[in-house]
């Protein structure tokens, strides 16, 4: 502060002075504001912008990880990568097919569940007489923090044969299974328990029939007992971030309208939904778009857990594309798989977006003048 | 990266939207204690209430007992007890195994990354998010556009294309592989610049009449202000970076540069002749827990302020 001080001294001439900042003022900001941004500029550029044009490249090429990509020896194979993964039949589709089939219904089990564990959370501990409710909302959250591999580690005993989550159940009598060793489908499980086929030999027009180059059996099998570990692991840890977005949404809504709705008759249930569920609208729709983009991408379970076993049953896109490169030297494989992903996030959150659009600003709208009310309200008060 | 990192990553990308803005909310004290909704709540309502809270309290709870419990245990006791709480006998094997092994190289490894990772984050993304916010020059617009652009990119697709960049640049198996690419995150420098808006331009105008210099006003008048967002900025990026998995899989492949994720996710595959010693990868698990649990039981208020970056006033 000092040297401002002094610099801040000489008095004379302080008027023609400025008059020529006032000038220069505007080169230094312009000097000075691209100074400051450069060194960000070139990370992204280099690891997000460069890296998704060498990708684009490559998934157009034959390259086998040896050498430049851009190297003579390297021929371009058109669109070939792309055809192997959804035109031509053969083992390259069928894997693909089957990694998009097990997060489809991961995505479908992981999205609603961890929404509405997230939202039951965020009710429980946002009742107004609880004592702890920081102790609470911490332990619920605190999952989120921490490392997915540590979580998996635990996860992965916990659901061990011999597990404690086994041993749990024998108490109820139930016979648990081998979790992640499982690969049987839970439709598949469901109708042979409902009676409605035998797993061990499916409906002929479920088996015979082949789409994408697998049967309709095998599209309709359900994750398998493996990935719904998974998806259970996934909820218990995603739910507590959620959780907080719910909480915040919750806070928001002004006690005077809650309480009108009770002189009104309404009772619990009413006002639940017709003034809790609205208000949070838009909270829930941040909740599921993002749950939907983060599942989509689902590796690091994959990873360290299962790699994609058993039976290909936890295979996704993400874990695909990295062991098509990484293990198996098909690098225009593996980035074709990740753009044909990337386009997929990208159309799911275009369409839920152009869904959602004019009701979304409407109620958000609504709640920010709510709360523009309620800070009024604060102020005065 | 994907799952509880695609929360990370999911939390990241998103964060950004409202960051500073929603903290008020859960430090606001409610508002209705002793009112009138509080002399309705029955006892029936409460007990209700208390009875699943205390069910949730275990599903979320319990895990982490058995984990501290397990790596005091015997491996038979392990696998015959595994609901037990209290080991028996108690030991410290597991703990004296994995000091044996690169458990060690892989913490300090994790603790270095962290650290430049996270300076640097703080660091640039502050001064870009200052740039965007405060300094007015032909482009800023455009700049700021493709920040959001760029932050909309799922980062588990660019897990090959970052390979292709380290490999040509000659960085692969380095550790500036495994910090370059992290020093900046789009969702941070969105987080630094709506704090800088929400700071009065009167202050920095006083100090620039005074003749001080952009950085110097950045850098000791501005930032300093910006106290709450810089710690917010601070904790995600610790989280962020210690948590990291896949970034770290396609940036090395050298067991000397492996940080804790990528070492303890190989105990899984009985990459420390673990197979199934459970005492050995719930006493890794533990260990690699216990900092980020420091970090979150210190600075509580602004682990939740960072989740709820991406709550809703967007």
């Amino acid at each position: 502060m000092s040297a401002v001080d002094t610099a801040a001294e000489p008095g004379t001439g302080r008027a023609p002075r400025r008059g020529r900042r006032g000038k220069g003022e505007g080169q230094r900001q312009s000097v000075a504001g691209w100074l400051f941004v450069t060194p960000t500029l070139v990370v992204l550029g280099l690891f997000l912008v460069i890296p998704i044009v060498m990708a684009l490249w490559v998934s157009f090429t034959d390259w086998n990880g040896r050498g430049s990509p851009f190297s003579s020896r390297v021929n371009l194979v058109g669109a070939q990568n792309y055809a192997a993964l959804l035109t031509e039949q053969g083992l390259s589709r069928q894997d693909f097919m089957i990694s998009l089939r097990n997060t489809f219904y991961y995505v479908i089990g992981v999205v609603p569940l961890q929404t509405l564990l997230a939202l039951t959370l965020a009710i429980i501990v946002n009742q107004r007489f609880l004592k702890g409710r920081t102790f609470f909302r911490t332990a619920f959250y605190f999952p989120s923090v921490v490392s997915s591999v540590a979580i998996s580690l635990v996860f992965l005993f916990l659901f061990t044969g011999t597990g404690a989550v086994n041993k749990f159940l024998s108490i109820f009598g139930i016979d648990g299974p081998t979790w992640f060793s499982d690969p049987r489908g839970l439709i598949h499980l469901v109708g042979d328990w409902l009676g409605l086929w035998s797993s061990g030999s499916p409906p002929a027009a479920l088996e015979n029939t082949q789409v994408m180059s697998l049967s309709l059996w095998e599209w309709f099998s359900g994750p398998s007992v493996a990935m719904s570990a998974i998806m259970l692991q996934v909820v218990w840890t995603t739910a507590g971030t959620f959780m907080l977005m719910f909480i915040a949404g919750l806070q928001d809504l002004p006690t005077e309208v809650e309480e009108a709705a009770m002189v009104d008759g309404a009772n619990k249930w009413q006002r639940f939904r017709a003034v809790t569920l609205p208000h949070l609208r838009p909270t829930i729709l941040l909740v599921i778009t993002l749950g939907v983009i983060g599942t989509w991408q689902v590796f690091d379970q994959m990873y360290v857990m299962t790699k994609g076993g058993p039976a290909k049953t936890t295979l996704t896109p993400a874990y695909l594309s990295y062991s098509a490169a990484f293990t198996q030297n098909q690098w225009g494989q593996g980035a074709a798989i990740a753009f044909l992903l990337f386009m997929l996030i990208f159309v799911l959150t275009s369409i839920q977006r152009y869904w959602l659009r004019d009701k979304d600003v409407a109620a958000q709208r609504k709640a920010e003048r709510a709360q523009r009310r309620a800070a009024k309200r604060g102020v005065t008060a | 990266m994907s799952q509880p990192a695609s929360d990370a990553r999911v939390t990241q990308a998103d964060r950004a939207r409202a960051a500073i803005e929603t903290e008020t909310l859960l430090v606001r004290p409610a508002s209705g204690d002793g009112g009138s909704v509080v002399a309705r709540s029955s006892p029936m309502k409460k007990v209700a209430v208390y009875a699943a809270l205390l069910v949730f309290a275990l599903i979320y709870i319990y895990p982490f007992v058995v984990q501290l419990s397990t790596s005091f245990k015997t491996n038979q006791d392990a696998v015959s007890n595994p609901l037990a709480l209290i080991p028996d006998p108690i030991t410290t094997a597991a703990f004296h195994r994995i000091a044996q092994t690169d458990f060690p190289l892989w913490f300090m490894n994790s603790v270095i990354v962290t650290v430049c990772v996270t300076l640097g984050r703080v660091f640039l993304d502050s001064l870009a998010g200052y740039s965007l916010a405060r300094l007015k020059y032909r482009g800023r617009d455009a700049v700021f556009t493709a920040i959001l652009a760029v932050m909309a990119v799922p980062g588990i697709v660019l897990l090959i294309p970052k390979f292709l960049v380290l490999n040509s640049l000659g960085m692969y198996n380095t550790y500036s592989a495994l910090i370059v690419p992290l020093l900046v995150d789009a969702a941070g420098v969105f987080i630094m610049k709506q704090f800088f808006e929400s700071i009065p331009a009167s202050v920095e105008e006083a100090a620039r009449i005074d003749g001080a210099g952009t950085f110097r006003i950045f850098w000791s008048i501005v930032l300093p202000m910006a106290r709450p967002a810089v710690i917010t900025l601070t904790i995600l990026s610790f989280q962020g970076s210690w948590n990291e998995l896949a970034h770290f899989i396609i940036a090395t492949d050298k067991p000397a540069l492996f940080t804790l994720t990528r070492g303890v996710g190989q105990l899984t595959s009985g990459g420390l002749g673990s197979g199934k010693q459970f005492p050995i990868s719930m006493a890794a698990a533990l260990l690699m827990t216990i900092p980020t649990a420091l970090v979150f039981i210190a600075f509580q208020r602004y682990f939740t302020q960072g989740a709820n970056a991406g709550a809703e006033k967007g």
